[in-house]
């Protein structure tokens, strides 16, 4: 098979995926998911913050769990509502002590991932339940299986969090450089990171239908230290991490699509190979 | 009327004295250098002054018309500054910030002031480069200029020659003197360097187990210096 046959056949492929909403539905929400997530990836990196959204998506699963326990039609309130609330209450006890701050996530974390998971065996909800804890944990299917209404949803949260970000930028930025400065030329530092906190967490649950809670961290820092291996600058950073998680994110639900392999963990692969290139490019520039 | 007036001052963490009885004011054009002991509570006074921390007892009064957001800070360095992907304009423009209501972007003015300042510590052809790749030196002048973006009123610089060497720690002090003699920036420095305190400061507060608070030639002339003086310390 020559080259110029390979790539009308995969397009003539791709073109045939497309027809089906659900793949639609799944590049539209994946590349906003990987946009957002992209953009805190920055910050929550400088400010030691990286293992927030691993502790956050563990949260978000044990809130999911016992959405499924109540029998909830909507869970998204509850998890959005839960997650929200213990990363206002992590980032408070991150500015005061990092080593108790460490201790709190990691706490947590494996705390909420344990009653999670000890919920939905104690109260099955269907026959497959190491099935569906799979499917939370690792999101296999999740993406490939959203509604219309689903994606309006990430949609509206994607510009809020976007919004956010872009109106913010520059507290953000002095926020992160440098606290105590903000805080004594009269920014007020504590309501920042409070916007922060809140919006990772919206953006952990949703990210948790691209990629299921234990790879999302993968998805916030890796597309954010492939571009601080070759920008030095902030808005440098911040524009090439988004540019790369969203392009992974669209790589990445293609190829899965193609081979049939599980969709987070094939983006989260594609951000891994990206890191490496820019590592090795970091290097060479240095020379 | 002075721009900062403390009146038996009592500093600590959460209500825990540290050190009482500090009595000084600032005046507009001073440049007062805080001396002491490591651990004597230069660095909580500091806090205190910037409003981080609140006084465990006694207040901090402003006057002349300086406002709370009007002090401008040169801290010392983080570890997160060390790794930190930010050109040396997105830091000095960051000082810009709070002059005057909410604006999500910076506005020309702002960059005129930013740009301003990164030629008056002579930084322009360093404006595009990368902040963690430059010299301690450097460092320093970049973050000066973000503090006089804040203010130009009072300077608050926190041990500002820690880590440079002999040549540049004279340049700093030369910069810092320029900005206080030319441009009539109040300074308030904190030092543990007591020969540079008396060479360049009007006023001098000494705290530690003694507090001492007065101009240079009543410094030279109290017992604090005469201890340190005997003890060998003063090159």
């Amino acid at each position: 098979m020559n080259v110029a046959s390979f790539f009308s056949g995969a397009y003539e492929k791709l073109a045939f995926y497309l027809g089906f909403p659900f793949v639609r539905y799944a590049l539209i929400a994946g590349v906003l998911i990987a946009l957002c997530s992209s953009l805190l990836g920055v910050t929550l990196v400088l400010k030691r913050f990286s293992f927030i959204g691993d502790g956050l998506s563990h949260v978000a699963f044990g809130a999911m769990a016992i959405a499924a326990v109540l029998k909830m039609t909507n869970n998204m309130p509850l998890i959005l509502a839960v997650t929200i609330l213990c990363a206002v209450l992590l980032l408070r006890t991150g500015q005061r002590a990092k080593i108790k701050g460490d201790a709190a996530v990691a706490m947590i974390s494996v705390g909420a991932l344990a009653i999670g998971y000890l919920l939905m065996n104690v109260f099955p909800t269907s026959g497959n339940v190491s099935g569906d804890v799979c499917t939370t944990l690792f999101g296999s299917t999740s993406i490939l299986t959203l509604k219309l209404s689903d994606v309006i949803v990430c949609g509206v949260l994607s510009v809020v969090v976007v919004t956010v970000f872009v109106v913010f930028y520059n507290r953000i930025f002095s926020v992160t450089f440098d606290e105590d400065f903000a805080r004594a030329t009269g920014t007020r530092a504590s309501l920042y990171n409070l916007l922060i906190a809140v919006t990772v967490a919206v953006v952990i649950v949703l990210a948790m239908n691209l990629v299921g809670s234990l790879l999302i961290s993968a998805l916030v820092i890796f597309p954010a230290l492939s571009a601080m291996r070759v920008y030095k600058s902030f808005r440098a950073v911040t524009v090439c991490s988004a540019v790369v998680s969203v392009s992974c994110a669209l790589v990445g639900i293609l190829v899965s699509i193609f081979a049939g392999t599980p969709v987070g963990s094939t983006i989260v692969a594609v951000d891994i190979a990206v890191f490496g290139a820019f590592w090795l490019v970091g290097l060479l520039k240095k020379g | 009327m002075a721009y900062l007036t403390c009146r038996d001052l009592a500093l600590g963490y959460d209500g825990r004295e540290l050190i009482s009885g500090i009595d000084f004011e600032v005046d507009p054009g001073d440049y007062l250098v805080v001396v002491g002991e490591n651990g004597s509570g230069k660095s909580t006074l500091m806090k205190t002054i910037l409003g981080l921390l609140p006084p465990v007892r006694g207040a901090i009064a402003r006057g002349d018309g300086l406002l709370k957001n009007e002090i401008g800070y040169l801290p010392q360095q983080t570890t997160i500054q060390k790794d930190f992907p930010a050109s040396v304009r997105e830091i000095v423009l960051s000082g810009t910030q709070n002059r005057g209501g909410f604006r999500p972007f910076y506005s020309r003015e702002d960059k005129k002031t930013a740009d301003e300042n990164i030629e008056k510590m002579g930084i322009s052809h360093l404006a595009k480069r990368c902040y963690r790749e430059l010299s301690g030196g450097q460092q320093q002048r970049v973050l000066l200029a973000r503090a006089l973006c804040a203010t130009r009123k009072l300077l608050l610089l926190d041990e500002p020659v820690a880590g440079l060497d002999p040549m540049v720690t004279a340049e700093m002090y030369a910069l810092i003197e320029s900005l206080n003699r030319d441009d009539g920036v109040t300074i308030i420095m904190i030092s543990h360097d007591i020969a540079a305190a008396i060479k360049y400061a009007d006023h001098i507060l000494h705290i530690g187990e003694r507090v001492f608070f007065g101009t240079k030639a009543e410094y030279l002339a109290s017992e604090n210096y005469m201890r340190i003086a005997k003890a060998g310390d003063i090159e």
